[in-house]
């Protein structure tokens, strides 16, 4: 089998392999875990013509640094508006290409987002924890954080010619600062006046964050009431008020319960792109109903389907063209 | 923080949270009967799920009921759960499965004996002789992976949480802290105390049954030697 090796020359912090997820064992104190902007990690995947939920790297604002060792490997780059070196040249993320031996691959922040995807055209062979490669970032457990001087193996390496070029960037990727909400289930903890600041802010997003949550500043809404309530489940994007009234939006890596209220909790179909906002970014906070919720999430949901489908096209409007050139190719080879 | 009573409200209670999940509450304490009806609705949604269904996260008073938006929504799971809690499941008779953590109390694997034994007024052994008497329920899951709040501490040797929290508390410490008691699993800090070392693997690393409790399980200690614990875990 055809295998190519990298090795990591720079990892920034908090990049690390995720794949899928670890979807269904909450009760055993397990989040999810998997991407923060799950639809970008796909888009990658899909696009390089993987499974969705094929381990690849997270990038963070860190940045990676990767130089091929041996071999040959596809790979795309989706997420953020990262700025990609690739043996000198440079182009944004969005983007399939071949990574060949001797190569270095720099992802660095660029223009826009937080985080970026680096999907491989082979597997990505890396330790799995209840069967997933996801890093759990609080154990360290599955795939795990790149650091500098480590070796990827990807074995069924081969390169994707037919799909390289530019993937769309949809506008769902772009950072999102609006964040749908339904209240609760524990506003019952703070007085009018602290809903009402709550929904009305002004919040930013600040430098204190990790895969676990993101702290936001903003308005003091302190408990109006004494914490006593026993621990309940936390989901991804609960947004918690500790004793000190400072409120954070839970993330991928979240605590599976929690002590302490939680005012709302975000959309999970508005987690994907919040996560692309950087700090100081503004953040407003709107609540609907639940019933809204679900329209939102349907809608959502048929959107990114549309867009999956829109990558799949593109790929056979690619096919169709490289066919032809396939046939060049072929003379060429067939004269060289 | 004006400390105000707040509202009585009525049980079951159902909040919607985000598009995906209801939090079913039967009461606002830690106490064994609101647990039991949070572990009647957990078997009666394995038994019998709605369309839809995703987990079940239950907690000490309340449990979160998963679902996928596309296939199902709040209301719909609301009337579904409010049909199972109606059929008034009858109280578990079954014994709960019981589970046997073996522990080491060894003077470097349990640094806040003596200060336990100081604040309860009781001897070193004392404590251990009360740990040990104790009869532990897993109540939940939470903070992180495959930590199981066990109930079930004895009134003697209740302790608040320390008022700071010590770093890199290594797996498998023995912690308590007001009733509740823990076996870590990875190596956190914590402001509970420690009194114990254990070698039961918690994530047992088995593909079918990779951690050790159930919710619902009864939980009993056995006091291992320094031999046997550095000998590593039972086969």
């Amino acid at each position: 089998m055809t295998q190519a090796i990298l090795s990591v020359s720079f990892a920034g912090p908090h990049v690390s392999v995720q794949d899928g997820g670890r979807p269904g064992l909450m009760r055993y104190g397990v989040p999810g875990s998997g991407p923060l902007d799950r639809r970008s990690f796909s888009a990658a995947n899909i696009a390089l013509g993987n499974r969705a939920d094929a381990p690849g790297i997270e990038v963070s604002l860190g940045g990676l640094v990767l130089e091929c060792l041996s071999g040959e490997v596809g790979y795309a780059v989706a997420g953020g508006g990262f700025i990609l070196d690739h043996a000198g040249v440079r182009r944004g993320s969005w983007t399939v290409a071949t990574l060949r031996a001797g190569e270095k691959l720099a992802i660095r922040p660029g223009p826009w987002g937080s985080w970026c995807y680096l999907a491989f055209a082979g597997t990505l062979q890396v330790p799995r924890w209840l069967g997933s490669a996801s890093t759990h970032a609080m154990s360290g457990f599955g795939g795990g954080r790149l650091g500098a001087g480590q070796r990827l193996h990807i074995t069924g390496a081969e390169r994707r010619e037919e799909r390289e070029g530019d993937i769309p960037c949809p506008v769902t990727a772009r950072p999102r600062n609006e964040l749908r909400v339904t209240m609760g289930p524990q506003q019952r903890f703070f007085a009018a006046e602290e809903i009402a600041a709550f929904n009305s802010g002004p919040w930013r997003m600040t430098g204190a964050w990790d895969r676990m949550g993101v702290r936001l500043a903003g308005p003091m809404i302190a408990p109006n009431a004494a914490l006593d309530m026993p621990s309940e489940p936390i989901v991804r994007g609960s947004v918690q008020v500790a004793g000190d009234g400072v409120a954070t939006v839970l993330l991928a890596d979240h605590q599976t319960t929690g002590g302490y209220p939680k005012i709302a909790t975000v959309l999970d179909c508005d987690l994907d792109a919040f996560v692309q906002l950087r700090p100081r970014d503004r953040v407003v906070f709107r609540a609907v109903t639940a019933v809204e919720a679900i329209g939102i999430a349907r809608t959502a949901a048929m959107g990114a389907a549309a867009y999956r489908q829109g990558l799949e096209k593109a790929r056979a409007t690619l096919e169709q063209r490289l066919l032809s050139e396939n046939l060049i190719g072929g003379v060429i080879d067939a004269a060289g | 923080m004006t400390g105000n009573p707040l509202p009585a409200r009525l049980f079951p209670a159902f909040s919607p949270v985000a598009e995906h999940s209801l939090l079913v509450e039967f009461g606002e304490s830690i106490d064994h009967g609101i647990h039991l009806r949070v572990l009647q609705l957990d078997k009666a949604m394995a038994a019998s799920p709605f369309a839809g269904f995703v987990e079940a996260v239950p907690a000490y008073a309340g449990i979160l009921i998963r679902f996928d938006p596309l296939a199902c929504d709040h209301q719909t799971a609301e009337r579904h759960i409010s049909r199972l809690i109606a059929q008034e499941m009858p109280v578990e008779a079954a014994v709960p499965v019981l589970r046997v953590v073996q522990v080491c109390y060894d003077g470097d694997l349990s640094p806040d004996l003596v200060a336990v034994a100081t604040a309860a007024g009781l001897t070193p052994e004392e404590v251990i002789a009360a740990h040990l008497a104790g009869q532990y329920d897993v109540f939940m899951y939470g903070f992180a992976p495959g930590y199981a709040y066990l109930a079930g501490v004895p009134e003697p040797i209740r302790m608040p949480r320390k008022p700071a929290a010590v770093r890199g508390v290594p797996a498998g410490s023995v912690l308590i802290a007001g009733p509740q008691c823990l076996v870590s699993t990875i190596t956190m800090p914590t402001g509970w105390w420690i009194i114990g070392r254990s070698p039961t693997a918690i994530l047992t690393g088995q593909v079918d049954r990779p951690f050790l409790f159930d919710v619902g399980d009864r939980v009993r200690f056995e006091r291992i030697s320094r031999a046997e614990y550095d000998a590593g875990p039972e086969r």
